[in-house]
């Protein structure tokens, strides 16, 4: 139990790494990358331990060896077994009065399984960078910046309260702010880090107004209020708090996660995000990061279940939650497919497979929303460390698929194959990762009655199978395009330092990356191969291994469904069929579609000006209230409160004046020179006996004694 | 009895330092009429011991005897200091304590 009970060591090993990265990176050898590495190499071994420990824990709550629990799980579907409470060590971190606060870790089989993620994954975006960013400018700030981020990210997983997890969620976004500029003396890049910051702190509106609810549901329950993540959900699960409560707290919840995760309408922040790093995108804009807010909802997920109703049958099957996850799938597989950036296509992506996790989760498959964020994290992690490996050594640092690549199959071969691979998984093809946790989550919601998003689940499956297959096309396929070497400016023209001592080790034409930045394509593409394999529908390790066992409340499992599976594999080998045609040229018919069709053209624009929702923030919010409503506050400004203003100015001033005049002038300063005059002629009068004669003071001794010798006689 | 006696020559001896003090005019002799009115309670301090049959009365004449002592040593020294400073030691021409 040792390495559950030191789990929070985990997020701690990354701190110290920042400190130490940002006090004396730039004096080491290699400039704070070695500190970074061992770091998460430390934390990621922590992880695995604490991990398999869980496992063991689980086993023994179940009184089964291996073997056995092996043998019965075969012949089951449901993994329920005694309820394990999770591990928790805390300290007090403040008190006042009577209210105490601790800070503590919490791990069960969903931390466990974070801390697990996030650890690899940063570990190989840490060996993926040191090659990727060599030569940067601040490349110890940014390995400080990823330590930072890795240990905000392990609070945030292991916090075993909510304000705990607020702390955390504030430090991801600040890392992810500092990584996003990290170039940022190009003003796309610091605007593209501003409004990442802005937007998801919209939402943090919602979760600190949650958080701050959650207090109040376990005072309604126990009597005294706490942030305590057990205590909530053993308040929100029991029955006894007001419905009206659970459910304000929820959506104020609900929109915190549509800040951080990317969820319609507050995703447009994510794409612009893609100014960051590549490394950086992958882990933090596509593995970890972004999926902090399904985190959330899956930790407090029985506050959702009640607040929104989900399980319960007859009003149950429409709740914001779903629906938030449904638009987000249809809006970010749609906006994919217009990018010409290839980092844009993963971002969209991105938020299209987020919105599938916010559905699951709102359809009431909390298993399958945490498998499908465990998947997703291997296989986008590979496909943006992919593109970053095209961009850095076979386009020249740029990302645009349209101009600066195409036919770089055969060059890197190594890329390509872990490319298309991770898009198979992505796509959801049989057997690779994300085929099993897409149909858990169709499957889980057509036999929940959310049979409208059965629907809109497979018509994501189609749109990212073809836009992914439309990526490809144009990255790998065709002719090269990008012939015009050090063409970069723009947007791109940050990565020229680094690219200038890239080429001093013969950078030519492309070629393949070195085994640094494909190797750690290889670990995710193997990932996402088989972490599929762990919810396999006669298996279920997943599922045993990291559902909650306490205060746990989930739709009933429903079995694999063989006919829906093969109608998913169906629809997306069509997506990348039709796609495939579509670009090879086999599809004349379309071509040019939207340059002769009206409703083609308009459905175009609509998609390139990304469904005109930057236009609505920034021009209409934004302009709005720098515009008319500041006018409007400039001229209330002007007339009303200036004219208060200078009123009461006048006022003051008469009174002022009065004041001098008679109360100052005549009152006070006559008393003053009074008292001076009194005691100046009072001075005056003294002096005179101060002769300074020895003889004059002894007699007046001498006078002295003999009255008060005579008093003494007299009244004695 | 005795005692009366002795009152009136210290009160004698008393007041002829007072009127010492009070008119000569040379720093010296004005010290002088100050050892003069210790010397009055001096006397007064021994025949008041001598009526009560107690020592103390002597004990405290001797301890007066020599804070008197010391104060005519510093009481010298700072005639002394002013004569040679000044050129003169007569009292009336001594007006610094008036500034």
């Amino acid at each position: 139990m040792w390495f559950l009970d030191n789990a929070w060591l985990v997020p701690l090993i990354p701190a110290l790494s920042f400190a130490v990265i940002l006090l004396f990176g730039k004096r080491l050898p290699r400039k704070g990358s070695e500190v970074g590495i061992a770091a998460v190499g430390a934390s990621f071994v922590l992880s695995v331990g604490a991990a398999i420990q869980w496992i063991n824990h689980l086993r023994n709550a179940d009184g089964t060896s291996a073997l056995g629990a092996l043998g019965r799980a075969v012949g089951r579907l449901s993994a329920e077994g005694p309820a394990v409470e999770p591990i928790t060590r805390a300290t007090t971190w403040f008190e006042s009065g009577t209210f105490k606060l601790s800070a503590g870790i919490q791990i069960d089989g969903l931390a466990v399984m974070m801390m697990f993620v996030v650890t690899l994954i940063s570990l190989l975006v840490h060996i993926y960078s040191s090659e990727y960013m060599r030569g940067d400018v601040r490349y110890t700030h940014y390995y400080a910046a990823l330590s930072l981020f890795t240990a905000s990210m392990l609070l945030l997983v292991v916090a075993d309260n909510t304000l705990l997890m607020l702390i955390g969620w504030e430090l991801v976004g600040l890392c992810s702010f500092m990584l996003i500029g990290h170039w940022w003396e190009e003003k796309p890049n610091s605007d593209a880090a501003l409004k990442a910051f802005l937007t998801t702190r919209t939402g943090d509106i919602g979760l600190l107004t949650g958080v701050v609810m959650t207090f109040f549901i376990v005072q309604r329950y126990t009597g005294h209020g706490s942030f305590n993540i057990v205590a909530l959900n053993d308040a929100a699960s029991s029955g006894k708090v007001s419905h009206t409560l659970i459910m304000w707290c929820a959506l104020a919840l609900l929109l915190g996660i549509m800040g951080k995760s990317g969820q319609f309408p507050l995703h447009t922040w994510l794409p612009d995000a893609m100014a960051g790093p590549t490394p950086v995108s992958a882990l933090i804009h596509a593995a970890t990061m972004v999926v902090a807010g399904v985190y959330l909802g899956a930790r407090l997920y029985p506050v959702f279940w009640n607040g929104l109703s989900i399980g319960t049958p007859g009003h149950g099957a429409w709740n914001a939650m779903a629906i938030i996850g449904g638009i987000t799938v249809l809006v970010g597989a749609t906006l994919a497919f217009v990018q010409d950036d290839i980092k844009k296509v993963l971002a969209y992506s991105t938020i299209s497979q987020l919105g599938y996790m916010t559905m699951a989760l709102g359809v009431g498959a909390w298993t399958a929303a945490v498998f499908h964020l465990f998947t997703h994290a291997f296989f986008k992690a590979d496909l943006f460390l992919g593109a970053g490996s095209v961009s850095h050594s076979g386009s020249h640092h740029s990302f645009d698929m349209k101009k600066d690549m195409g036919g770089l199959r055969k060059v890197m071969p190594q890329t390509f194959w872990t490319f298309v691979i991770g898009s198979l998984a992505l796509a959801g093809i049989f057997p690779l990762a994300g085929f099993w946790s897409k149909d858990e989550i169709l499957v889980n919601a057509g036999r929940h009655g959310y049979t409208a998003f059965v629907v809109v689940g497979l018509l994501g499956a189609l749109l990212t199978a073809a836009y992914m297959t439309r990526c490809i096309y144009l990255t790998f396929f065709g002719e090269y395009r990008g012939g015009h070497a050090h063409a970069d400016d723009g947007a791109h023209g940050h990565v020229v330092d680094a690219h200038e001592s890239a080429d001093a080790h013969g950078h030519g034409g492309p070629h393949e990356s070195n085994w640094v930045l494909t190797m750690p394509l290889w670990v995710l593409t193997a990932l996402a191969v088989v972490t599929g394999l762990l919810n396999y529908p006669a298996w279920h390790r997943f599922e045993t291994w990291f559902q909650p066992r306490v205060h746990f409340v989930e739709a009933p499992a429903v079995p694999f469904n063989p006919i829906l599976a093969i109608v998913s594999v169906a629809i997306a080998l069509t997506g990348i069929g039709v796609a495939w045609a579509f670009y090879s040229g086999r599809l004349r018919a379309l071509h040019d579609l939207s340059v002769r069709n009206a409703v083609a053209r308009v459905g175009k624009m609509i998609l390139v000006n990304k469904y005109y929702l930057d236009w609505l923030y920034t021009d209409v919010i934004v302009g709005g209230i720098k515009g008319p409503i500041a006018a409007g506050a400039y001229w209330v400004n002007q007339h009303i409160i200036d004219n208060v203003l200078n009123f009461t100015g006048r006022g003051a001033r008469a009174v002022g004046r009065f004041t001098y005049d008679y109360i100052d002038q005549k009152g006070v300063d006559g008393v003053i020179n009074g008292i001076a005059t009194v005691t100046g002629e009072a001075g005056g009068e003294t002096q005179k006996i101060q002769t300074g004669r020895l003889q004059f003071y002894a007699l007046l001794l001498v006078l002295a004694v003999g009255l008060f010798a005579a008093a003494l006689w007299i009244f004695t | 009895m005795l005692l009366n006696q002795f009152l009136l020559l210290g009160a004698f001896l008393f007041s002829t330092g007072v009127y010492g003090v009070l008119v000569r005019k040379h720093t010296v002799l004005v010290l002088m009429s100050i050892e003069l009115m210790l010397a009055a309670v001096n006397i007064n301090l021994v025949a008041f011991g001598a009526a009560n049959h107690t020592v103390a009365g002597q004990v405290f004449a001797l301890f007066v005897l020599t804070i008197a002592a010391a104060e005519v040593g510093i009481g010298l020294a700072i005639v002394l200091l002013i004569y040679r400073n000044l050129r003169t030691a007569d009292l009336d021409d001594l007006e610094l304590l008036k500034d």
